[in-house]
């Protein structure tokens, strides 16, 4: 009886969730479309977000770029096949790795961050002192914020394609020979519309769900600087989370769409 | 002359914890009206409804002659232009430096040239009327409470407010640093000739600084008076309070 209770409590509890997350999504759009941006607020965070994290996204892709074609080569080689080395390095980074690995990094790092920022500008009440001066918190916090996530993670992505093919083109290079020409000729030849457009899109949304969730655990922080915290954890996991969804939902459409 | 705040029959409550039963109050121009209660007496919450951080029950708020629930969101804004609020935390910027804590507030209500011509002058008046101008260019983390406190006031005096609430003003300073708070709080009343509503339970700002107190006692106005008068008050729930 009290398992039973416990589940319908977590059930109510996650719905609610939804529910709300679903409500900041829908008060992001309604103050979105409202005049009188906050451009510089929005140019800042870009900065914020792109480009104090290009190091770590071009690290890691240079790193995943290379793990990759050292580890593709033995199968490759058996069966006599080490010349697509480019090609499928390539089409793994567009389509799946750097996407998703540089939606990872951003969940963790500017989820957690805009969770704690705006956490901790709650539980100081400096969100309601925004209020009081008759600036509207929401749009200058808020919409700024996931917008300048939404802009930059497929911006962020794409730079990680290009560093993870230079990882990429190392990589082939350790044991074998190609040169930096016809590495980047077999990379571009093997990838199509179909490649790019998709994981260009499904990065749009994984910036879009990154910066709302991200968002709406500082905004709605409780309990002083033990919610602050909470806000910060959670955000990355249900960004993360959230990602992989996405991605699933993602594949599934360009399968239905013919565009595998 | 028409009360700067107007208060009928407030309501509020959390669940079952009626925080303020049928509250009444009205502010006169140029007065200072104190708040004394219990810490959970409501003081808190009367205020942030007064600004509208908070929705009511029910009751009537007017305030410098607008009824507050009525005001859509542009106006309820230019409203708060008037108003100068300052924060029990402070709630300063911490990423911001004192010179763009101080002209935030300008960004909503003053035109990009308005701003460029007179901001800079803005900020340094507010910090002169502080007595804080050199630290115009410092984060709030290398402030003192006091001083952080000063720059709240500064903040909230930027748009020259008809009305100024404090919440807590003096809490959590040392007895010097809160005479010079509540001295700060008197000569910004005479500079500006603003109203204030002071939300406290430390006696002897609301000594220094009021004109009139009211006592919030399980959510109801349960008296009002001058200080001094009240202090002689026999009424034990009253006398609680001063002893």
């Amino acid at each position: 009886m009290g398992t039973v209770k416990l589940l319908k409590q977590i059930d109510n509890a996650f719905f609610r969730e939804v529910g709300e997350i679903a409500q900041f999504t829908a008060r992001f759009f309604q103050t979105v479309t409202k005049p009188k941006q906050e451009w510089e607020e929005f140019v800042n965070q870009c900065f914020w977000v792109g480009y104090k994290t290009l190091t770590l996204v071009g690290i890691t892709a240079f790193i995943m770029g290379l793990v990759l074609t050292i580890q593709s080569r033995p199968t490759l080689v058996e069966f006599g096949a080490e010349s697509l080395l480019p090609s499928m390095v390539s089409v793994s980074l567009v389509r799946e790795i750097s996407p998703v690995i540089t939606a990872l990094i951003c969940a963790g790092k500017i989820g957690s961050g805009m969770g704690a920022e705006l956490g901790s500008m709650r539980v100081t009440e400096q969100i309601d002192a925004m209020e009081v001066s008759g600036t509207n918190p929401f749009k200058y916090l808020v919409v700024t914020r996931v917008l300048a996530s939404t802009v930059m993670v497929p911006i962020l992505s794409s730079v990680g394609i290009a560093i993870g093919l230079c990882g990429g083109y190392l990589g082939v290079n350790i044991r074998g020979h190609i040169s930096w020409n016809l590495f980047w000729h077999q990379a571009f030849e093997a990838l199509s519309f179909g490649d790019l457009i998709p994981s260009l899109i499904k990065t749009f949304f994984f910036g879009f769900a990154i910066g709302i969730i991200g968002c709406y655990k500082g905004y709605n922080s409780k309990k002083g600087t033990e919610g602050v915290g909470q806000s910060a954890t959670t955000a990355v996991i249900v960004a993360s989370l959230v990602v992989f969804v996405l991605d699933l939902i993602a594949v599934q459409v360009t399968d239905l769409l013919g565009l595998t | 002359m028409e009360p700067v705040i107007q208060i009928k029959d407030l309501n509020k409550s959390f669940g079952d914890n009626h925080v303020l039963r049928n509250f009444n109050m009205a502010i006169n121009a140029g007065e200072n009206l104190a708040i004394l209660g219990k810490s959970g007496s409501g003081k808190s919450v009367l205020i942030k409804c007064i600004i509208s951080l908070m929705e009511v029950d029910s009751g009537e708020m007017i305030v410098l002659g607008k009824d507050i629930q009525l005001l859509n969101s542009d106006e309820l804004d230019s409203l708060r232009a008037e108003v100068g609020f300052l924060f029990q935390s402070n709630a300063l910027y911490d990423s911001m430096t004192i010179r763009e804590n101080l002209e935030f507030p300008l960004r909503r209500h003053w035109s990009k040239e308005e701003r460029k011509k007179g901001a800079d002058a803005a900020v340094k008046e507010a910090l002169e009327d502080v007595g804080l101008s050199h630290t115009i260019d410092m984060m709030p983390a290398e402030l003192s409470g006091g001083m952080r406190k000063r720059i709240a006031l500064a903040r909230a005096l930027i748009l020259k407010p008809k009305v100024i609430m404090y919440d807590e003003p003096t809490t959590g300073l040392d007895p010097i640093t809160s005479r010079e708070i509540s001295n700060l709080m008197l000569s910004v009343q005479k500079k500006y000739k603003s109203a204030a509503l002071i939300i406290s339970h430390d006696l002897n700002c609301i000594k220094m600084t009021s004109n009139r107190v009211i006592m919030l006692i399980e959510g109801t106005r349960y008296a009002e008076d001058t200080y001094e008068n009240l202090r002689k008050s026999e009424d034990p729930k009253i006398k609680e309070f001063f002893d």
